[in-house]
């Protein structure tokens, strides 16, 4: 039997990884040796530089040039950033709707669940990537400023959101149908506390084991959505570029021999999603009894 | 039976209607319709011409019920784009992502089935775990990442497979296959292989959970207190009910696999509807995305309810409760 | 019978569980038994004693990593290696094993057919065509009606105890020399489980089975053991004859267990306990708290005349109704109370019994405000308080009739220390001026259920199932209620524990005067416990009397059917009637 509150070294390693990467993005103004978002701090004539390794590398970029003639590594760290913000905004909001309307569907009951339910069978009856397509295309028909850097976060997070948070609020409802008929909260709705007290005070911390583990899974999925939607060419712009936007920068020239454009911010995503995962796939089964110790 | 055939249909039709109505604000609420319309420098006489005979002027539910007629009648509107009917350029794009589509379903099921077996007979061994460490890899990559190292390596480095395209293609009426060709097979292999990679984890990943809930259920207990041969516990009795789900989440999971056929296709350039679709959304041509909502709306409805009608029948306990 | 070879022999067995430090967890310690043919062999103790763990050991099953550090087991004197095809003894067709779940036990895709069938193939080779007639003919041979029909079934097609049939018909299809049954009747309702007894009984007789029978429940071994093994912690502490063990045990463990199976045919004031409870000074702790009472101090006593109910349930109905898939679309429901109409007297302990599914605990979630009653009143001191005419529920009402639960494991939130859990009560219903004073209210609660009063501090997982009851118990008494309704308080406790905390209720009833509703399906509970009792079946009341009429000179033949049918300890196998 492996005791279960141990963790394995490749999780350990992993939440080492994405500790690392979310925090060197977090800190990336600090860290980065050029600011890609400084027009002046960049020249055209660098464009498309390989990195330093190679053979006719510049010294002043590790890992090369950009199209533009931004410093990849640099570029790179900043874009993690607006990934990782994007993805954990979708998540935040994502999770604080579907919980909220979770337990009310699960408490309630009635029309109230039914209604929330309906709206979210529907919701789900579309890809999470189509929907995120449609509202981010529908925004840019309705605000052209939403195609710019300052809006783009907003609709990318709402064009997330509104898929996900159906997962959570189907998960928080099944486990709060399961917990209201257990024998503590009858026992609170004897004393004849108010709903919303018993749903948050004594409900919630009960029925957060499984949101936090969906929201783990969920924060690698946010991510790799985000970053097809700008690798597809509806998410951040060339300007502000998350890893996805360099991918889709990349991919242009990499037929051209100019793989590291699209290379490195593509290992970045994969290291920091899979990090991610393997983190959220032993919280689950931690979480789930059956699969313990297995 | 009855009853359940009845609430499925009802399920089925207020999603539509759901999705429809969605549809329909976007054709109507998104941009201006007039303006995208009429052509260059039109008067305002013209305009308000074309207003009407599209009936922008009259109340909304009426309207929209204007809408669904037209949709049923399979009139789905005029690009904005290349002023062609938006029924004719889905047509057109179907069969190419259908095919792509049917061959990344058969190649997920094929492989990750047997996969997830294996994953869950032996979940300590080597061969398990390293299909786990390779399964987390491959849902952490995103498709578009797949896609081009696949063509940088088969396509750029070792020039065995097209990186583009759909290779010719055989006419077949109002069908066009690209299965009946050696190109057109080739031109098939790596989108295929890009479009069921991440289903193929999915899928492995669902039998595995499955398959280990179920061999520590009591009625595979009391099998083995039986004394029946662990072979025949295993693949004929603990698999059926493993299998269960996976045929729900295969539904399920075809409209996303055709909403990835976006990507997908961006990549190899593939000429189905999911490049029309992302063509539709930089250019703003609304009624080819409104159409494009719907016809997967009404893909995922179709394919969901029949596998839900086919699991009231493989499965006794809804068989006889329909009944 | 004594030459013949046992069909099993265990001997100073030892089942070990390694634990992550190196060392290891011992289940069962130097535990040795035998089985004649045609014996029945109770293996009986609580919970964690190493019964079920035994039962396990024989079939070969124990739970990985668990293994047999030291000992033997001989089936029919041939060593049992599990796994081995081609062994000797086989699992299935010289052993074969019963389980506690019928519910559980049989693969829901699978037909009775295809399921018997393809255990009759493992094991004797045999055309598909007599391998169904010889499913049919187990079929025959376990007791169920129609056989023909029932081998095309699913198992959700049966009910419980056909299914418990079917599962045994699957564990003899080879003619096994031995039969494990696990609680093969726990999960089943009285009179089904008297049934499968009796066809356990019949197949030792008359085919010469051996069966090693592993319960908790005291009344099953008495009826139908020929003898029984006591474990306690993983050891044997008492083998013998059933009429011996039961009657002299000479164990001091054996003896305090039979001490605390409560018996049906007297009513005993106390259970003979040794429970580590300071009783002096839980003692003191209820008459500190009784002087907080209703009616003892400040507030108005009791309203209404004297000789009027406390509690009074008029024509009582409720339904049940499944939800819709639309809003407003509801379902055909069923009838769970069918017109039930009783009263309860201050200071009164009322029972309500009935098998399960009879609608009790329907009626238990109306009383204490849980559902809405479809139809009927109920009144609480002349105000109705639920159903026709009700005001609805007051936050008076509300305190003046709390509840006590079932699953000690479920009943107190696992994620709230237990002092907060207690005072909440007390807070809502501003029975303490300052939190202080709650404090210390919630530490002469804790006390006078029992336990020290530093039990605050801690969480749920700190403490037993007992320990959980009883601050449940201490919840309920913060509200300072005049009702508690007991929802089947100890049916999941282990005997011994059980009969602390009826203890702990009548302690509480004799100290502060309360009135009880105690809803039970143990016929022997509710005559320890109750003054009048009412009788429950599909719904509808069948009989209400005062509890000695009621076991002494039952009315309606239902009533009579279930005390007839409940196995205990008044009669001994073994023993001259």
């Amino acid at each position: 039997m492996k005791r279960p509150g141990r963790m394995p070294v490749s999780v350990a390693l992993a939440c080492l990884a994405a500790l690392v990467i979310i925090g060197v993005a977090a800190f990336a103004p600090l860290l980065a040796p050029y600011d890609p978002t400084n027009l002046k701090s960049f020249n055209l004539i660098d464009a498309e530089l390989p990195p330093r390794f190679s053979a006719d590398g510049d010294p002043r970029f590790i890992l090369g040039t950009d199209n533009q003639g931004r410093d990849l590594f640099s570029t790179m760290l900043y874009g993690a950033r607006v990934s990782i913000a994007i993805g954990g905004g979708a998540v935040l909001v994502a999770s604080t709707i579907g919980v909220l309307l979770g337990l009310l569907a699960g408490y309630l009951g009635g029309w109230v669940d039914a209604l929330i339910m309906r709206v979210g069978d529907v919701i789900l009856s579309l890809p999470t990537i189509l929907l995120a397509l449609l509202v981010a295309g529908i925004a840019r028909v309705l605000f052209p400023a939403a195609s710019g850097a300052e809006w783009a976060p907003v609709i990318l997070i709402a064009a997330i959101a509104i898929h996900e948070w159906v997962q959570y609020a189907r998960t928080v409802r099944a486990a709060t149908m399961v917990e209201s008929e257990r024998d503590y909260v009858r026992a609170v709705k004897v004393i004849g506390l108010p709903a919303h007290r018993i749903m948050l005070r004594h409900i919630l911390p009960n029925v957060m084991g499984p949101v936090l583990v969906i929201a783990t899974i969920n924060l690698a999925a946010a991510v790799l959505t985000e970053a097809t939607l700008s690798f597809l060419g509806v998410g951040m712009p060339p300007t502000y570029p998350s890893l996805g936007t360099l991918i889709r920068i990349g991919n242009e020239f990499v037929f051209s021999g100019i793989w590291w454009i699209a290379l490195f911010p593509a290992l970045l995503l994969v290291v920091l999603v899979l990090a991610v995962n393997v983190v959220g796939d032993w919280l689950r089964d931690r979480f789930n009894p059956k699969l313990r110790g297995r | 039976m009855i009853r359940v055939v009845l609430e499925r249909l009802a399920q089925a039709v207020l999603v539509l209607l759901a999705v429809s109505a969605v549809s329909f604000a976007m054709f109507r609420y998104v941009g201006d319709p007039v303006a995208a319309m009429s052509r260059e420098g039109a008067s305002l006489q013209e305009k308000a011409e074309l207003r009407q005979s599209l009936g922008l002027d009259r109340p909304v539910l009426v309207q929209y019920g204007a809408f669904l007629q037209r949709t049923l009648k399979g009139d789905w509107g005029i690009s904005y784009r290349n002023q062609q009917p938006v029924t004719k350029l889905l047509a057109d794009r179907l069969p190419a992502t259908l095919e792509l589509v049917l061959m990344a379903t058969l190649l997920s099921l094929s492989l990750g089935i047997p996969l997830g077996v294996v994953c869950a007979l032996r979940p300590d061994g080597i061969v398990a775990r390293l299909i786990q460490a390779v399964s987390l890899i491959g849902i952490s990559t995103p498709t578009f990442v797949t896609g081009i190292v696949l063509i940088l390596v088969f396509a750029v480095t070792l020039g065995w497979l097209p990186s583009f395209g759909r290779g010719p293609t055989v006419d077949l009426g109002w069908w066009t296959t690209g299965l009946l060709t050696l190109g057109g097979l080739k031109a098939l292999v790596l989108p295929a292989i890009t479009l069921a990679l991440y289903q193929l984890t999915l899928i492995m990943r669902l039998v595995r959970s499955e398959l280990i809930d179920v061999l520590s259920t009591d009625y595979i207990r009391f099998a083995k207190a039986r004394g029946l041969p662990s072979r025949y516990i295993h693949y004929r009795l603990a698999l059926r009910n493993a299998l269960m789900p996976v045929i729900t989440v295969t539904g399920l999971q075809v409209g996303s696999l055709i909403a990835f056929a976006i990507v997908t296709e961006t990549v190899f350039q593939w000429p189905g509807m999911g490049l029309l679709f992302i063509q539709a959304v930089s250019f703003a041509d609304v009624p080819v995305m409104a159409a494009y909502l719907l016809f997967v709306g009404l893909i995922f409805v179709i394919i969901n309810s029949v596998v839900d009608l086919l699991y009231a029948v493989v499965d006794p306990r809804l068989r006889v409760r329909a009944g | 019978m004594g030459d013949a070879a046992p069909v099993l022999a265990i001997r100073d067995l030892r089942i070990e569980y390694p634990l992550a430090d190196g060392g290891a967890f011992v289940a069962v310690e130097g535990a040795s038994l035998a089985i004649q043919p045609g014996e029945i062999h109770a293996l009986v103790g609580e919970s964690g004693a190493g019964k079920t763990t035994i039962g396990n050991a024989v079939l070969g099953l124990i739970e990985k990593p668990g293994r047999i550090a030291a000992g033997s087991i001989l089936i029919d004197g041939k060593p049992f290696v599990s796994g081995d095809p081609n062994g000797e003894v086989r699992l299935g067709r010289d052993i074969g094993a019963v389980f506690q779940d019928p519910m559980t036990s049989l693969n829901p895709l699978f037909t009775v057919e295809s399921q018997l069938v393809e255990t009759i193939l493992a094991h004797r080779p045999m055309g598909r065509r007599a391998a169904r007639d010889r499913a049919l003919e187990l079929l025959r041979s376990v007791g169920i009606p129609e056989p023909e029909r029932r081998l095309g079934a699913y198992p959700h097609q049966l009910s419980g105890g056909q299914r418990q049939r079917v599962v045994i018909a699957a564990a003899l299809a080879c003619q096994p020399r031995l039969l494990v049954a696990d609680e093969p009747t726990t999960a089943l309702d009285v009179s089904i489980q008297a049934q499968i007894l009796d066809l356990l009984r019949d197949l030792a007789d008359t085919q010469g089975i051996g069966i090693l029978l592993v319960t908790h429940n005291m009344g099953v071994v008495a009826q139908i053991a020929d003898r029984v093994t006591i474990m306690h912690r993983g050891a044997i502490v008492e083998s013998g004859p059933t009429a011996q063990v039961l009657r002299q045990p000479q164990a001091d463990y054996a003896r305090a267990l039979i001490a605390a199976v409560p018996r049906i045919d007297v009513r005993l004031d106390r259970f003979p306990m040794l429970d580590g409870v300071n009783h002096q000074k839980a003692a003191r702790a209820r008459g500190a708290f009784r002087g907080k009472l209703p009616g003892t101090v400040g507030e108005s006593a009791p309203a209404g005349e004297p000789g009027a109910p406390l509690l009074e349930v008029r024509n009582l109905t409720v339904d049940y109704q499944a939800a819709g898939w639309l809003p407003g679309v509801a379902r055909k429901g069923f009838r769970a109370v069918d017109d039930v109409s009783f009263s309860i007297m201050p200071g009164e302990v009322f029972g309500l019994v009935g098998e399960s599914g009879c609608g009790k605990t329907t009626i238990a979630n109306v009383v204490a405000g849980l559902r809405r009653p479809t139809g009927g009143t109920v009144r609480f001191r002349g105000a109705a308080i639920a159903g026709e005419g009700s005001a609805g529920w007051t936050v008076r009402s509300r305190r003046a009739i709390q509840m006590i639960f079932q699953d000690p494991y479920s009943s107190l939130n696992a994620r709230m220390r237990v002092g907060s859990i207690l005072s909440e009560p007390i807070l809502f219903y501003r029975l303490a001026a300052t939190r202080d004073e709650a404090r210390r209210d919630v530490e002469t609660l804790i006390e006078a259920v029992g336990m020290d009063a530093d039990a605050a501090g801690r969480f749920p997982h700190a403490f037993s199932g007992g320990q959980r009851q009883r601050l449940s118990i201490a919840r309920a008494l913060g509200a300072r209620p005049t009702l508690i309704v007991c929802d089947e308080p100890t049916s999941s406790l282990d005997v011994s524990i059980q009969a602390q905390i009826l203890n702990l209720l009548k302690d509480l009833r004799d100290a502060t005067g309360l009135t009880l509703l105690l809803i039970s399906h143990d016929l022997a509970v509710v005559r320890q416990m109750c003054d009048r009792v009412a009788v429950m079946k599909s719904g509808k009341l069948v009989e209400t009397a005062a509890a000695e009429t009621l076991f002494t000179a039952p009315e309606h033949p239902y009533t009579r059917d279930l005390l007839a049918l409940v196995p205990t300890l008044d009669h001994v196998r073994g023993e001259p009637r």
